[in-house]
């Protein structure tokens, strides 16, 4: 027999509760289940299976993918992997960077607008995510190309030779994730700063803090969830994207999101990629934890 | 932090430094001229005001008429247009908000919602540079101060409306600035805890000796707490003075309808030196009116109800309505609809003949 109960000022029982409850989250249980829970269990299995020498997937038990990541492979020990997860963090890293280092400024420019002009501003912002990736890369190609003032600009000072593009290559990754991670920076730090209450930058003046010091001790603190938000949006996706380096980075810069895809198509290694895609995620994992910790020490609101 | 990089106190401490020139002549705080606007409206319009050391000063005046803006310009949140503040005789007006020896307590608290009460007391007292056992005693002393030992480490959005507003305090004063500014700071408390704050602030004055200058548009309050009064109307000073003074005889209509509640009477002069004719009949002053023909006004507790015909200023009137206010009466009278207080009497109706008289010095010619 069900114990009655109150709950939330309603008489009830457990069982009825518990059906409910998943009658609410069940749909959403699902879906993650279907689609987050059990693709990352299949990864993470696969990560550890053979191939044989048609790419057939064997299922069995081996280290294998991981000493092929870690260099050692048939021809003798090349750290090539190793590069390309180190240059993909760096990537990640100097692309949060530079992403969140001008968004922060502009999403005080904004919120300082009025009313239109902000409306304006964030439909400026906003406008490049609802336009596909490809199409904004291949804008990038144009724009890089030698006929145009960037690259001529280049090839006058010496940095190219003349009639190449500025793509292939770093640069061109570089503007093409910064100027896609951009917006992720922006919203997250323009709907922070515009609640900021500026009462308390009076308060902070009133009370002898200089310029320097309101903002280290007044404004940055209250920015802090928009930075971290910023962060977290800009560095988990441009760590795992690989479309604008295939278009903007050409065979040498390759990138761990470019070297997944090369082992689930070219490559027909289902498994090494898996293990790939595996490190992938834990490194992205201790990112996050590390940031949390770090986070809940500076004590936010 | 500041002795390692070779500077001086006073080189840190705008407080420090002001303190280490000696005050020059004059009064304590001097506002010239002070003219500012925001587009088309006149927000002070030559404002001059000077208010003695040690002084509890309070700005009244309706919603509107400058008297925030008067503060904030005090504070350095705002550039006036024209004229200047002298505080010690030394220019004020010049300094960044940063550098004034100036606190504030604002309308809105604004408080730092990610310090605790510890650090926002102690936020001054850091950025001035004061070193760590120093602080520590002051802002003991400043939590003291406002009866806030227990809360110190909590964080502001725990606190009740009445402890944030101590807090606010707690955070201006323990930089014991020269003036401490207060911006409507009780608008937002409910009423007994407000009445229990002002009698609070009144004594934290003449325990410190520190110069105070509230901003209000509650009468009420400006009158209970301060010792000298500033009434704002449209931008400018409309009348100054003890509270006393103001309110037993103010200058213009405004101020007697502002302060307290007034009766106001139309009249003319009528040949007479002191006299004057008005709907309820001739009416004697304590001096001839400075016009021809003006607006007297007299407080309703001034009028008094008599038995018989007073000699001087008596008037046959009517009870129209009256209501019982428990400590006083509160009776409306024809002709001229006046108001007047008396004592709570259970024997009053509608209809029923009174004779009041108007005693001529309660009775005040207004100037406009």
């Amino acid at each position: 027999m069900d114990e009655p109960l109150v709950w939330q000022g309603r008489l009830t029982a457990r069982r009825r509760l518990m059906r409910e409850a998943w009658s609410c989250a069940g749909g959403g249980l699902l879906w993650l289940t279907l689609f987050l829970v059990l693709p990352s269990l299949l990864v993470g299995g696969m990560a550890f299976a053979g191939r044989d020498p048609y790419g057939q997937v064997v299922w069995d038990f081996t280290l294998e993918n991981f000493r092929r990541l870690a260099g050692f492979g048939a021809l003798g020990w090349s750290p090539a992997y190793f590069y390309i997860l180190v240059r993909s963090l760096w990537l990640a890293l100097v692309v949060t960077l530079f992403s969140v280092g001008l968004a922060y400024p502009l999403a005080f420019f904004m919120a300082g607008l009025g009313p239109r002009r902000r409306a304006l501003a964030l439909a400026l912002v906003a406008i490049p995510l609802c336009t596909n990736l490809i199409i904004r890369t291949y804008a990038w190609e144009l724009l890089l190309s030698p006929q145009l003032p960037p690259a001529r600009l280049a090839a006058w000072l010496g940095l190219i030779a003349p009639g190449e593009a500025l793509y292939p290559g770093a640069l061109g990754v570089y503007l093409g994730m910064i100027s896609y991670s951009l917006p992720f920076a922006v919203l997250p730090l323009y709907t922070n700063v515009e609640r900021l209450n500026w009462s308390q930058v009076e308060a902070a003046r009133d009370l002898y803090a200089p310029g320097w010091q309101v903002f280290a001790r007044v404004i940055l603190p209250q920015t802090l969830p928009g930075l971290s938000a910023a962060v977290v949006l800009t560095f988990v996706p441009t760590l795992g994207i690989f479309a604008i380096a295939d278009r903007l980075g050409g065979a040498t810069f390759m990138l761990v999101g470019n070297a997944i895809q090369q082992q689930f198509s070219a490559s027909r290694d289902y498994p090494f990629g898996a293990a790939l895609s595996l490190v992938l995620i834990l490194l992205t994992l201790a990112g996050l934890l590390l940031y949390r910790r770090h986070q809940r020490e500076t004590a936010l609101l | 932090m500041w002795q390692r990089l070779g500077l001086s106190r006073t080189e840190v401490d705008p407080l420090a430094a002001w303190r280490a020139v000696a005050p020059a002549t004059g009064p304590f705080l001097g506002v010239e001229g002070l003219g500012k606007a925001f587009g088309p409206v006149q927000a002070l319009d030559q404002v001059s005001l000077e208010i003695p050391r040690g002084v509890f000063a309070a700005l009244l005046g309706p919603s509107g008429c400058g008297k925030t803006t008067l503060l904030r310009i005090l504070a350095g949140l705002e550039t006036p247009d024209t004229g200047r503040v002298l505080l010690d005789g030394r220019p004020l007006h010049t300094l960044p908000a940063h550098q004034r020896p100036v606190n504030t307590v604002f309308q809105s608290y604004a408080l730092f919602p990610h310090l605790s009460v510890f650090e926002n007391i102690a936020f001054g007292l850091r950025a001035r540079g004061l070193p760590e056992d120093q602080l520590r005693e002051r802002v003991a002393d400043g939590l003291a101060l406002v009866h806030l030992e227990e809360q110190s480490a909590r964080l502001p959005h725990q606190l009740s409306g009445g402890q944030k507003q101590r807090v606010a305090l707690a955070r201006a004063l323990v930089n014991e600035p020269l003036l401490l500014l207060l911006d409507e700071p009780l608008s937002a408390l409910d009423a007994r805890l407000r009445a229990e704050m002002q009698l609070e602030l009144r004594q934290l004055q003449q325990r410190l000796g520190t110069t105070f200058l509230l901003v209000t548009h509650d009468q009420a309050e400006a009158m209970s707490v301060a010792d000298l009064l500033f009434v704002m109307e449209e931008g400018r000073i409309a009348q100054s003075g003890a509270p006393a003074e103001v309110y037993e005889k103010p200058r213009t209509r405004f101020v007697a309808q502002f302060l307290g509640s007034a009766n106001l009477i139309e009249a003319r002069r009528n040949g007479q030196a002191q006299g004057v004719d008005t709907a309820l009949g001739p009416l004697t002053l304590r001096q001839p009116p400075p016009w021809e023909a003006g607006t007297l006004a007299i407080r309703p507790e001034r009028i008094e109800v008599c038995n018989q015909a007073p000699g001087l200023n008596g008037i046959a009137a009517t009870v129209s309505d009256w209501v019982y206010r428990g400590d006083h009466c509160e009776v409306m009278v024809e002709p001229g609809s006046l108001r007047l207080r008396t004592a709570p009497s259970p024997h009053l109706a509608r209809g029923q003949s009174l004779w009041l008289h108007l005693p001529p010095q309660h009775l005040e010619a207004l100037h406009g």
